[in-house]
């Protein structure tokens, strides 16, 4: 930023130099997991009996390992959707809240009570769901069995408080104050001239977002719910604790199944062997690629919009 | 007498609908506070019990699987150590990419390139860091579990965030401090350290604190790298440790209640750690905050 002194001194060009080379050293990082996953990950993908892509199971630990990443991403696909799902209606409700519902001197302070809650480390969440939550839930997911079992996603003769759905909304706790945030200050840019201009032609509070906040803040939004879903993807102890750990897959979202990718990673690496550690190894690229690909969609949306460029951070 | 105005009432429907969007919002602050209220309540009320002077000063050494007593002792040694070294290793690192996006870059392709990634990698996933020091520093270099993999762990998680707080407390530095050195003939990089980075320097500590926090509570790169040990291992350079995430994912996994206890009180300790970060980095912001100072 602006021109140097006139004389360039003896300590510029290293020091130059040194922040250059952290900056750089931050690709080169990025660079070395994708590079190292695979180095490891080859010899258990090589050693594999069965189709990685399609395979249900997981058995690397075998004489003839067989396993494949398929009821694990599905597992790791629908717990972060229905997270997703739960969490962004009321993240939205929460920004809206302390951007323009909350009295002003108050507004901070509520924000930060709900920044708190991605200060509770992740494995707290998952004892909280696992002696809390589940045997919490076994009453209305029963309800929902009883009465909205039509819906096919409600449905089985199975239902138990250690399900996809508990493990959803346990992910949707912890993706909550980041799909806020980040909404949050997109709805504090929405141009003020127009929210007051709508008020001035009479426009009720609601009408007032609905015309000028929402339309605006819209693409925010989007990301901030993709970072979310990146977030609750990666998620892995509180669902470790959760999941029955079970490779199956099944839109029953109420019944005894539920995995992920992250999940099998904490449980299976006790006991895997150097086979198991690369077949945990290779689930972990694929994480890692399909988090890369939703985080830099996230902010490729959020770096388009210059007026977001606060929000970005 | 009243002044015709031609303004006729809100119709009913349209102030209905106000009202209805008006205690939506309010509903959805309250059920995202409740499970916050749920979690802090249980983890004080479970927690408490166990939180005393045997819990805070012995390992699990010795402890059988159904016995009480026992404690995190080595958990909180270890964790100490671990979030220490990541922080040696994040925080310069994270500090001197700040330092160029904000002061040498002057906006160009690296630059874009470097701040567009320092944003993609706040979003890996905590269990693929963990994952790739496994592969690099214990499979490929023969290194073997210990703290200080954690560390290496736990730093990649903590850069990201030290850069984008550094980067912001930069450029909060007004450019007529620069300029005043400049022209006073002290050369740039001297400028920066003696000028710019003391002027952000409280920024940067809470920035730093809060990333801190956030990696503290991390147990799946621990996981992966640290492994687990009942015993004390004060050498974060050789041979496993524990960490107080691993010892709540530890415990909590074990079928007795002496042993879900001892979680609850992990549990407690790791927030209560989590919190005292937190709340310290609020109270340097507060106190040494711009508007405070009066400038």
């Amino acid at each position: 930023m602006g021109r140097p002194a006139f004389r360039r001194s003896r300590g510029d060009g290293p020091f130059r130099f040194a922040s250059t080379a952290a900056g750089v050293a931050l690709l080169a990082i990025m660079a070395a997991i994708g590079v190292f996953l695979v180095v490891k990950a080859v010899p258990a993908l090589q050693a594999n009996t069965s189709h990685f892509l399609t395979e249900l199971t997981w058995q690397p630990n075998a004489t003839k390992p067989a396993f494949g990443i398929g009821a694990l991403a599905f597992g790791t696909a629908m717990s972060s959707l229905l997270a997703l799902i739960i969490a962004t209606p009321v993240a939205i409700g929460v920004a809206l809240f302390i951007s323009h519902y909350a009295p002003r001197g108050l507004a901070s302070v509520l924000g930060y009570i709900v920044d708190l809650l991605a200060a509770v480390p992740s494995v707290v969440y998952g004892l909280w769901g696992v002696t809390f939550l589940v045997p919490f839930v076994q009453g209305p997911w029963e309800f929902l069995n009883t009465y909205f079992g039509w819906i096919p996603l409600f449905g089985g003769d199975q239902v138990v408080g250690r399900s996809m759905l508990t493990a959803g909304l346990v992910l949707a706790i912890m993706i909550l104050p980041i799909i806020a945030a980040i909404s949050r200050e997109v709805f504090l840019q929405a141009p003020k001239m127009q929210e007051e201009a709508a008020l001035a032609l009479g426009a009720t509070r609601w009408e007032m977002i609905r015309m000028s906040v929402l339309p605006f803040g819209r693409p925010g939004v989007i990301s901030a719910a993709m970072l979310g879903l990146g977030r609750a993807m990666g998620e892995t102890i509180a669902v470790a604790l959760i999941f029955p750990a079970t490779f199956t897959i099944s839109f029953r979202i109420l019944g005894p199944n539920g995995n992920s990718i992250a999940a099998n990673i904490a449980n299976g690496f006790g006991e895997a062997t150097p086979i198991g550690t690369g077949a945990l190894i290779a689930s972990g690229l694929v994480l890692f690629l399909i988090t890369l690909l939703v985080n830099m969609g996230a902010r490729f949306v959020i770096a388009r919009r210059k007026e977001y460029a606060r929000a970005a951070a | 007498m009243t002044v015709e105005t031609g303004i006729r009432p809100i119709s009913g429907s349209r102030r209905a609908k106000d009202k209805i969007v008006q205690g939506l919002v309010y509903l959805a602050f309250a059920l995202a506070v409740i499970p916050l209220v749920s979690v802090l309540w249980l983890v004080v009320k479970n927690g408490i019990g166990r939180f005393d002077l045997t819990f805070l000063t012995h390992s699990m050494r010795n402890i059988g699987a159904r016995d009480a007593g026992g404690g995190a002792y080595h958990a909180i040694i270890g964790t100490l150590e671990q979030v220490l070294l990541a922080s040696l290793i994040a925080v310069p690192v994270g500090l001197l990419t700040a330092v160029y996006l904000v002061e040498y870059s002057s906006g160009g392709r690296l630059a874009r390139v470097i701040s567009f990634f320092v944003d993609v990698m706040t979003g890996v996933p905590s269990v693929v860091s963990g994952l790739f020091i496994l592969a690099f520093w214990v499979l490929v270099l023969g290194q073997g579990y210990s703290g200080f993999a954690g560390g290496l762990a736990l730093s990649i998680l903590m850069m990201p965030v030290v850069v984008r707080a550094a980067e912001e407390m930069l450029r909060l530095v007004p450019h007529e401090l620069r300029e005043a050195s400049y022209a006073l003939g002290v050369p740039k990089w001297r400028t920066i350290v003696k000028v710019v980075l003391p002027t952000a320097f409280t920024g940067i500590v809470t920035g730093v604190m809060l990333a801190v926090a956030r990696v503290a509570g991390e147990t799946a790169p621990l996981l992966l790298t640290v492994f687990i040990t009942d015993s004390i291992n004060t050498d974060p350079f050789s041979g496993p440790q524990m960490g107080l995430p691993l010892f709540v994912f530890d415990q909590a996994q074990r079928p007795n209640v002496t042993a879900v206890d001892r979680a609850w009180t992990g549990a407690l300790t790791l927030i209560l750690i989590v919190m005292l970060l937190n709340l310290v980095a609020r109270l340097i912001t507060w106190w040494r905050s711009p508007a405070k100072r009066g400038s």
